[in-house]
């Protein structure tokens, strides 16, 4: 079946099976590799892309894409760790975070978390006020083997600073 | 907060600023310096396992068993070899005609690659299917028949010696029993016993340390290729040791080893997953001979979690004791289960690895311990997970064993240790079991540790809590590791001294490559290794390119495992730094026409000694090594040497960790409010990667004392594979506000840069500190003397409630 998905501003269409997973249609159709798997049981949150439902007013939100079936996101607009900078080469905050706060090792896990660290910024009303508990609530589906969590926790909230006090800087973050 | 540059991210190789990967603020040498690894990272630019494609690249599955102890009758696999997408399918006398049926492992015992007549432990490897599309070769596994006879599994260690157990490995000749390796001592028996008749106080437990999993998050995998025009074998496999594994390929199929490439990219985490040869790698290689194209084998998680490097499973009936108020004796028999195939990972003379560093940081007047190795139907290993050869077996046991001895004593765990440690004036000290250990002042860590956690306090806040009926505990645990495996005189693996070589080559321009036989699998290698040379040179750490990953492009060496890339590869470094800015100063000397012998060194350039101004940088040294006509015999053009470096003796880094919890007294669920852990790993290269380091060891920690652990049902099934079943702790698990870091200093005397190495230090140090809290919550409310790991909420209850039970 051909299913068509908009990745990182890009409508992909392809020719798939229709048990074809997500992760995969991105990692093996779309040829994009940031994005990794981890588990296949929806608990690590290695695979999470942010997928945004064009006809809501709602921000980009996190999906395990292992736990998706690609003719699923059919007429979603899906961002991965590759569409997260600005076509200028400019980092995301969650990007700069990461690297200024040492948040990430191996770096198996980092696409996802960032992009879970991007929604917890987007959503929240006043993300420099999020506390400790709320940061590490919404990191709770994506497992970390390297870091322990307490840099990707300093990292979340650098970005939020960040963006804070330069607001242009989050234009990236909404497709 | 971090200042951020005017434009951050605009150039396209930002890091941090510069040219691709280099970052701001890098210091001359050691300090707190940004990875130059993460501007791939960040970007999604890693290139792992999964990422490698080759033209006409097959992919693969494996058939595994569904029974931990079975014979197999017939396997049919017509119908799978039928399926339109199937390239091959590879049974065990397949193998057998290539000779790779079986292959060795690293502890000299044999392993089946595929299973042939029997199966011998819980989705064991049976068939190999090579097919155009992952989902195809998946799909085919359905379709291939093996008939089996279900044969009685012997899953509990403690009946593996039983005389009517079912003998596991009959295809050994000779082998009897399900004894994998005779008994290994350590420690005088006879002084020990003397220590302990004269004992005042004994303390007996039956201390488990159960099997659980490193589980990396990304699984083990390789892709093979096997150029028959040029008998040229390309691997490309994230693995811990690439040389090491290059010669054991070379080995077990015979093939060439200069024909052998292992190239391995970046790597998702390995934490000891990743250090043997696995079943699923032999099979790939032999796939590709086969088909005549590469092959990919990547293993999803339950593959991972069910059959690869498993760690621990250690019972240890354990006596210590007590003379004056001080620690005298400690005696342990322990059981190490290694599953159907003894696949332990250690150097050849030590067959239960370092355990017998028990002894801890405590100068015992006696100590003895014995171990004995059986085989299961359980998945083979075992690895050392975030561990230096069994060390955290070790640790663990002699942590807890101290607190049941405090607690008999009717003393406070922390007065104990204080009167027993090894004092500093003793240093080199020679332990009861016969390590040297090299240096340190426990005292002083233990006391920062207190300060740090305000541990009166806390023991107050515990009595006014008690009083409320809330459980509150304090755990208390002190180690010291031997890292840095090893000194070739009496440590190898596999007959392969365990050396590491390093190669430095400064170009004209004073930028310098420098390639190592460590391999990183996150540890910050390309930022800590440049790190050292600039320390060595005075070259900025941007213009130091780290190369590792490549075993045609790197110098021989056994790899990252058991933390030693700092003490044995970084030894490397330092000592090709200095060898190249020694030839540096011949150029020096005729640059400014003095004798070598008359310049002095200060970071970066060689100057006349009594005359400062008269000197030349690195930089300008290089640039006439490459290009001087006038040279003198004997001295060769050029800026670049190699080392290999043979650690005199291990390193022996330190700790005082504390950890404070709370337990739910009506579900059992505990808590993990503050954990203090003061680290001394001797001088440190890079803080930020160090501190990064402990935090990551420190949630492995929190994982094995309260979540993790592969357990089996009595058919020897395995209970635990999959992240619904097998817990890692997640952020919330952590304490809330962050763990409390705090460190000492106690150079190592023999390291050329004095550092010990960090790795496993907080991955050792804290399951038994989080377990010691837990029986202290539980001993100060109900008197409950002890429990093992992992301390999950129904254990607790049990516990809590008297009944304690080792899990299954």
């Amino acid at each position: 079946m051909i299913v068509n998905i908009s990745i990182n501003g890009k409508v992909q269409s392809h020719d798939v099976e229709p048990r074809l997973l997500l992760v995969h249609y991105i990692r093996e159709y779309a040829e994009l590799h940031g994005t990794h798997w981890g588990c296949d049981t929806s608990n690590c949150g290695i695979c999470i892309v942010l997928m945004d439902d064009p006809n809501t007013p709602e921000p980009p939100y996190p999906v395990k894409s292992c736990t998706m079936l690609a003719a699923m996101a059919e007429g979603y607009e899906i961002t991965t760790v590759e569409g997260m900078a600005h076509p200028d080469g400019t980092l995301d905050p969650i990007q700069m975070g990461f690297h200024e706060m040492h948040a990430l090792q191996c770096g198996f896990c980092t696409p996802g978390m960032m992009s879970t660290g991007r929604w917890l910024i987007e959503r929240h009303p006043n993300p420099t006020q999020m506390t400790d508990h709320e940061i590490r609530d919404g990191i709770s589906g994506n497992l970390c083997r390297c870091t322990g969590y307490d840099n990707i926790v300093k990292a979340i909230r650098w970005a939020a600073s960040y963006i804070e006090e330069h607001p242009e800087s989050a234009r990236t973050a909404r497709t | 907060m971090a200042t951020i540059e005017t434009t951050p991210g605009r150039n396209p190789g930002w890091a941090g600023g510069g040219t691709w990967g280099e970052v701001t603020d890098a210091p001359i040498g050691f300090g707190h310096m940004k990875r130059k690894e993460d501007a791939r990272f960040i970007r999604g630019l890693g290139d792992y396992m999964d990422d490698v494609r080759l033209p006409g690249m097959l992919h693969s599955a494996i058939l595994r068993s569904p029974y931990a102890h079975a014979t197999i009758n017939s396997i049919d696999t017509s119908a799978a070899l039928a399926h339109p997408k199937v390239a091959a399918v590879v049974i065990a006398k397949d193998l057998e005609t290539l000779g790779l049926a079986w292959m060795p492992t690293i502890s000299y015992d044999t392993q089946a690659v595929l299973a042939g007549d029997k199966v011998r432990f819980h989705l064991q490897e049976v068939a190999f299917v090579i097919a155009t599309d992952a989902y195809a070769a998946q799909d085919a596994l359905q379709l291939i028949e093996v008939d089996y006879d279900v044969l009685p599994a012997v899953v509990n260690c403690r009946k593996a010696l039983d005389p009517d157990a079912p003998l596991i490995r009959d295809d050994k000749v000779g082998q009897v029993d399900n004894l994998a390796s005779p008994l290994w001592e350590a420690g005088d028996k006879a002084t020990c016993d003397r220590v302990f008749a004269e004992a005042d106080v004994v303390a007996i437990r039956t201390v488990l340390d159960p099997r659980s999993h490193p589980c990396p998050m990304e699984t083990c995998g390789m892709v093979a290729d096997m150029n028959p025009a040029t008998g040229q074998l390309n691997i490309y496999n994230g693995n811990q040791a690439p040389h090491a594994h290059r010669t054991v390929y070379a080995q077990v199929a015979g093939l060439p080893e200069q024909n052998i490439r292992i190239l391995c990219n970046d790597i998702g985490g390995g934490f000891g997953n990743k250090v043997p040869v696995y079943p699923g790698y032999v099979c790939a290689i032999a796939g590709s001979i086969v088909a005549g194209a590469p092959v990919k084998w990547i293993e999803d998680r339950s593959e991972n979690l069910a059959s690869t490097g498993f760690a621990r499973d250690y019972l240890m009936y354990s006596e210590m004791c007590s003379k004056g108020g001080k620690i005298t004796g400690l005696r342990v028999d322990a059981i190490a289960d290694h599953g159907a195939f003894d696949s332990t990972a250690q150097a050849t003379k030590f067959p239960a690895g370092f355990f017998h560093i028990v002894t801890g940081s405590y100068d015992l007047q006696g100590a003895h311990c014995q171990v004995k190795a059986v085989y299961t139907n359980k998945a083979p290993g075992g690895v050392a997970y975030r561990c230096s050869f069994r060390i955290t077996e070790a640790v663990y046991l002699v942590e807890r064993m101290v607190d049941a001895l405090a607690m008999e004593m009717r003393t406070d765990p922390v007065d104990l240790r204080m009167r027993s440690f090894i004092r500093s004036d003793q240093f080199p000290y020679e332990s009861a079991t016969g390590w040297v250990y090299d240096s340190g002042d426990y005292h002083k860590a233990m006391k920062l540790a207190l300060e740090m956690a305000d541990y009166d306090g806390l023991r107050r806040e515990q009595q006014e809590k008690l009083a409320k009926g809330e459980l509150m505990g304090i755990g208390i645990s002190f180690f010291t590791e031997g890292v840095g495996a090893g000194p070739r005189r009496h440590m190898d693996i596999l007959g392969l001294a365990m050396n590491d070589g390093a190669e430095l080559r400064v170009h004209p321009s004073g930028k310098a490559v420098v390639s190592i036989s460590a391999q990183t699998q996150g540890q910050g290698h390309e930022t800590t290794f440049a790190q050292i040379v600039a320390e060595e040179l005075g070259i900025s750490p941007n213009h130091i390119m780290v190369r590792h990953g490549d075993t045609d492009k790197t110098p021989y060496g056994l790899g990252t495992y058991g933390s030693r890339s700092t003490p044995v590869s970084g030894g490397a470094v330092a000592v090709v730094s200095r060898k190249v800015r020694d030839k540096a100063r011949q150029f020096a000397a005729l640059m400014l026409e003095s004798r070598a012998e008359d310049l002095a060194w200060e970071k970066g350039r060689w100057f006349v000694r009594g005359d400062p101004e008269r000197g030349a940088t690195i930089e300008r040294i290089a640039e006439y090594a490459y290009s001087a006509t006038n040279l003198p015999e004997g001295l060769e053009g050029g800026l670049d040497a190699n080392a290999v470096y043979d650690p005199p003796n291990l390193t022996y880094p330190f700790g005082a960790y504390i950890a404070v919890v709370d337990v739910d007294p009506g579900t059992g669920k505990v808590h993990m409010r503050r954990f203090i852990a003061v680290d001394d790993c001797g001088v440190r290269i890079n803080p930020l990667v160090v501190e990064g380091q402990i935090h990551g060891g420190l949630v492995e920690g929190i994982g094995q004392a309260l979540m993790e652990i592969i357990s089996f049902d009595e058919s020897g099934n395995c209970m635990n594979a999959s992240f619904m079943d097998y817990l890692l702790p997640t952020a919330l698990e952590c304490p809330e506000h962050g763990f409390e870091l705090g460190e000492t200093v106690t150079p190592c005397p023999h390291h050329p840069i004095g550092a010990k190495g960090v790795g496993e230090s907080p991955c050792v140090g804290s399951p038994p500190c989080i377990a010691n809290a837990v029986v202290d919550a539980l001993y100060h409310a109900k008197g409950i003397k002890y429990m093992d790991i992992p301390c999950f909420p129904a254990r607790v209850w049990a516990a809590m409630n008297g009944n304690a039970q080792p899990p299954q």
